[in-house]
């Protein structure tokens, strides 16, 4: 009955990051697939508008950022589920430990698998839109800014259906107006560095909105979440 | 022993809700007043009182109030649709109540007190596992959430449920007896003194039934106290068990 030592918040988020670590190496297909549909969404328009690559550089922003946005949604919809259902954010709440922190946690491993890789990625998949590899760094960076705001984002979102059968589409029309100034600055940033002008301002006001989600974003999905348990 | 006050009564009801009202939910108010025969000295360590859920118009739960002092098991029994496992979700804080007020250890808390939620654990119909996780990476994220298990404690526990032969599964391999018993396993590792548990006989065989039964006679033994909502009877020693039995609907 005596309570050894109780675990400690980074503990508990240590414990969150290595079982959700541990269930993506079990299940691969779910960390691939956003990879896959975003690769195949930007590789499609090269095909379908033009082969000159002088004028898919225009529209290169754009399509990579949609193609981001799109494939991080993809993923979001299992974020907060499958716990849901197995009664595991149950037992979060009932840890007694911070719902809010547990949560956000969860975000940043979610950001980890998806994010993040599709933040790697995209200077390749840029190659066959006329993007150079000179901007590859301010590509990087605004896409690791945007996708991670997009998971604080979507956390919200995520909470919110949990309680709806079949919640994927809402919880894209929740999220994705919510994302439009991500995308806005988003694609400027990304405009800015395939023209070789220095892209640090858009990137400064998506830094901005990264922050602004990360301080908001967790608590009221930890609001979220507990109304969808109910 | 077992006391039972599960009547219907008109009286205590209209101070709250008048007739009229309760008669357009359909559904007649079961205030359930009860007190364990602990002894007078003995301070219960669990009150609640006057605990209301409505959902909607629907009254699921009128004005349940109980005690329960420490090393004591109360049982809750009743039909499908009683509320049984609304009010020990409400309990837990996952559902919040209309009205009602909880006191832990003699203090005036919340339902969704953290210092309340670290000395409970609560087991619903579900084993809450990660069915791609094995049953031993299950319990260490369950019970890692709450405190620091040493390895051999997490053995300890494993063996005591006679699931150590299967501990090292997928859970999606297991059946739900043998998940069941993975739970517990864990569950007697939070170190939580309030245990909340819906139906926690169900599915398991003979020898896990008596061993949740060992488990949970020890645990009272121990000073710890315990919810459970079942329709099996958990073999308990009926001196530490208090029972309370919810009506549900009247017609």
């Amino acid at each position: 009955m005596t309570a050894t030592t109780p675990a400690g918040s980074w503990q508990a988020a240590r414990i969150v990051l290595q079982r959700e670590w541990l269930l993506a190496m079990r299940r691969p297909a779910q960390v691939l697939q956003p990879l896959a549909f975003f690769a195949v969404v930007t590789a499609m328009f090269p095909l379908g508008y033009t082969p000159e690559l002088a004028k898919l550089r225009a529209i290169a922003p754009g399509v990579l950022w949609v193609g981001a946005l799109l494939a991080s949604l993809l993923a979001l919809e299992h974020l907060f589920r499958e716990d849901a259902t197995d009664g595991t954010l149950e037992q979060y709440v009932l840890s007694g430990q911070s719902l809010t922190w547990l949560l956000l946690a969860k975000t940043i491993a979610h950001w980890l698998l998806t994010g993040l890789p599709l933040t790697l990625m995209a200077p390749w998949l840029g190659v066959a839109l006329g993007v150079p590899l000179s901007a590859a760094t301010g590509v990087m960076a605004a896409l690791a800014l945007g996708t991670w705001t997009l998971s604080l984002l979507g956390s919200i979102g995520a909470g919110l259906t949990l309680g709806v059968r079949r919640g994927g589409v809402l919880l894209s029309l929740l999220t994705l107006p919510l994302a439009v100034p991500v995308l806005v600055f988003g694609a400027r940033a990304t405009e800015l560095a395939i023209v070789g002008d220095s892209p640090t301002g858009a990137l400064y006001l998506l830094g901005s909105l990264a922050v602004l989600g990360l301080t908001l974003a967790p608590l009221a999905a930890a609001a979220a979440v507990r109304i969808g348990l109910e | 022993m077992v006391v039972l006050l599960g009547l219907l009564l008109a009286a205590p009801v209209a101070e709250l809700v008048d007739a009229t009202d309760l008669k357009s939910v359909g559904r007649k108010a079961v205030p359930v007043r009860f007190r364990p025969g602990a002894p007078w000295f003995c301070m219960s360590a669990l009150v609640v009182n006057n605990l209301s859920v409505y959902r909607g118009e629907r009254a699921i739960l009128c004005r349940v109030s109980f005690e329960l002092a420490a090393g004591r098991a109360l049982v809750i029994t009743g039909p499908n649709g009683a509320g049984k496992t609304t009010l020990l979700r409400t309990l837990c804080g996952l559902v919040e109540p209309e009205e009602g007020e909880l006191h832990w250890r003699s203090e005036r808390r919340s339902f969704r007190d953290a210092e309340y939620h670290v000395d409970l654990a609560y087991l619903g119909h579900e084993a809450p596992l990660k069915m791609d996780l094995t049953g031993r990476e299950n319990l260490r994220g369950l019970v890692g959430l709450r405190r620091d298990v040493a390895p051999e404690r997490v053995d300890a526990a494993l063996g005591e449920m006679q699931a150590g032969s299967f501990a090292d599964r997928a859970v999606r391999t297991l059946s739900a007896g043998q998940r069941r018993r993975i739970a517990f396993a864990a569950l007697g590792l939070m170190g939580a003194t309030l245990w909340v548990l819906d139906e926690p006989v169900t599915n398991l065989d003979r020898a896990g039934e008596a061993l949740v039964q060992t488990l949970l006679s020890r645990h009272l033994a121990t000073g710890g106290l315990l919810l459970a909502a079942t329709h099996q009877p958990l073999g308990l020693d009926p001196a530490c068990c208090d029972s309370l039995v919810l009506a549900g609907a009247v017609p």
